[in-house]
């Protein structure tokens, strides 16, 4: 029962996914490598392509999954149950917006359980990222060089940010946003790996 | 109103790369600024329930604004022309890789790119860290859990119950402390 499995863990996602794409990766990751869907070399794939397609990366990765586990009506299933969740809680949280408002705003119990979950996502954004740091993705020593400057490109305007008022760091800021520009950054890492593995 | 929501969303779905975050200024532009179907106000509003919620923070935002604007028609619409682009652009994708994944050259190029995509997820932390303004003490909860999942391969769903749970709990001996 391939697709009674692939619509329940992308419910599952879809539920309990907070903060994002970036962190809904760890959980699509997690059901992908507990099912044996796929090697972790492709599902690095699959988040790369998410990547640099348009569109929300969670819909991307669910429809990938589904694709590659059960042909198009898999990635129709496992898109749809991923979207589920989010239409009956939203939809909910639409319906009685004024009540919940009015009842949930200040109240400490909603209050801390979001700020707390917001730094659990930091973990699970953090895991996704160490579990995918194994041989299989970075084989050789120029692999983590890679690593170091698209991480270091993504940081950047953020450095630079801080020293406002003379014109070379201005210069600079905007040089480092330019390039922190993650598909710019994904399509410099494929001309540099075609060049250096081909 | 289906499917001038469809239209709207489909315009948004289609034309922004890098995920729900990059559409909020979109959304904003095309449904706050242009159309004026919502006020800014409200829409800071929706966008604080769309990250509140689980899921997909682009889908949580169309089933908001949809059902704003045109209840269950604006909702479908919405959603349909939020999901839709990505679906097709994947799936036409997802067809042809699998034949290519074998020619060397496009494995030299993804040898290059994996690490890449591991940075492109790990760096965002600093930037997120920062804004979810994160101190010694509670920098200790993404800590755990990401050591929980990465060295004990928890499942990131009982994380997420933990945290809930936990919070609750501790919450709940405070407030009765104070009364």
């Amino acid at each position: 029962m391939i697709y009674l499995q692939l619509f329940l863990s992308f419910f599952k996602i879809g539920l309990f996914g907070f903060g994002g794409g970036l962190a809904i990766l760890s959980l699509i990751q997690m059901e992908v490598e507990q099912n044996g869907w796929m090697t972790q070399q492709e599902f690095v794939d699959i988040v790369a392509v998410s990547q640099i397609t348009p569109g929300p990366i969670g819909i991307n990765c669910a429809t990938y999954v589904g694709y590659t586990v059960g042909g198009i009506w898999g990635s129709v299933l496992a898109t749809s149950a991923i979207v589920l969740p989010s239409l009956i809680i939203m939809l909910s949280i639409c319906k009685a917006y004024f009540w919940l408002n009015r009842r949930f705003k200040g109240n400490p119990y909603f209050e801390q359980t979001l700020r707390m979950l917001r730094f659990t996502v930091l973990g699970l954004i953090a895991s996704a990222a160490l579990l995918l740091m194994k041989p299989t993705t970075f084989i050789d020593s120029t692999s983590w060089i890679i690593f170091g400057i698209v991480a270091f490109l993504t940081i950047s305007p953020e450095i630079f940010r801080k020293k406002e008022g003379n014109k070379l760091s201005t210069f600079n800021s905007q040089l480092s946003t330019f390039l922190s520009h993650p598909i710019l950054l994904i399509v410099l890492a494929g001309v540099a790996g075609y060049l250096i593995y081909r | 109103m289906f499917f001038q929501l469809f239209w709207t969303y489909l315009k948004i779905g289609t034309f922004t790369l890098g995920g729900g975050y990059a559409m909020l200024p979109l959304i904003q532009r095309e449904v706050v600024d242009r159309r004026g179907w919502i006020d800014e106000q409200e829409f800071l509003n929706m966008i604080a329930l769309a990250q509140a919620a689980p899921g997909l923070i682009a889908v949580n935002s169309a089933i908001f604004i949809g059902w704003r604007i045109g209840g269950w028609k604006g909702v479908c619409g919405a959603v349909l022309g939020a999901v839709l682009p990505s679906f097709l652009i994947i799936l036409g994708i997802a067809m042809v890789f699998a034949d290519w994944k074998e020619l060397p050259a496009v494995e030299a190029v993804f040898k290059g790119i994996r690490p890449a995509v591991v940075a492109l997820i790990a760096a965002p932390l600093f930037k997120l860290a920062k804004s979810a303004k994160i101190s010694w003490l509670t920098a200790l909860i993404p800590i755990v859990a990401a050591l929980l999942i990465w060295l004990l391969g928890v499942n990131p769903v009982w994380v997420i119950v933990a945290t809930i749970v936990i919070t609750l709990i501790v919450v709940d001996i405070v407030e009765r402390r104070r009364k």
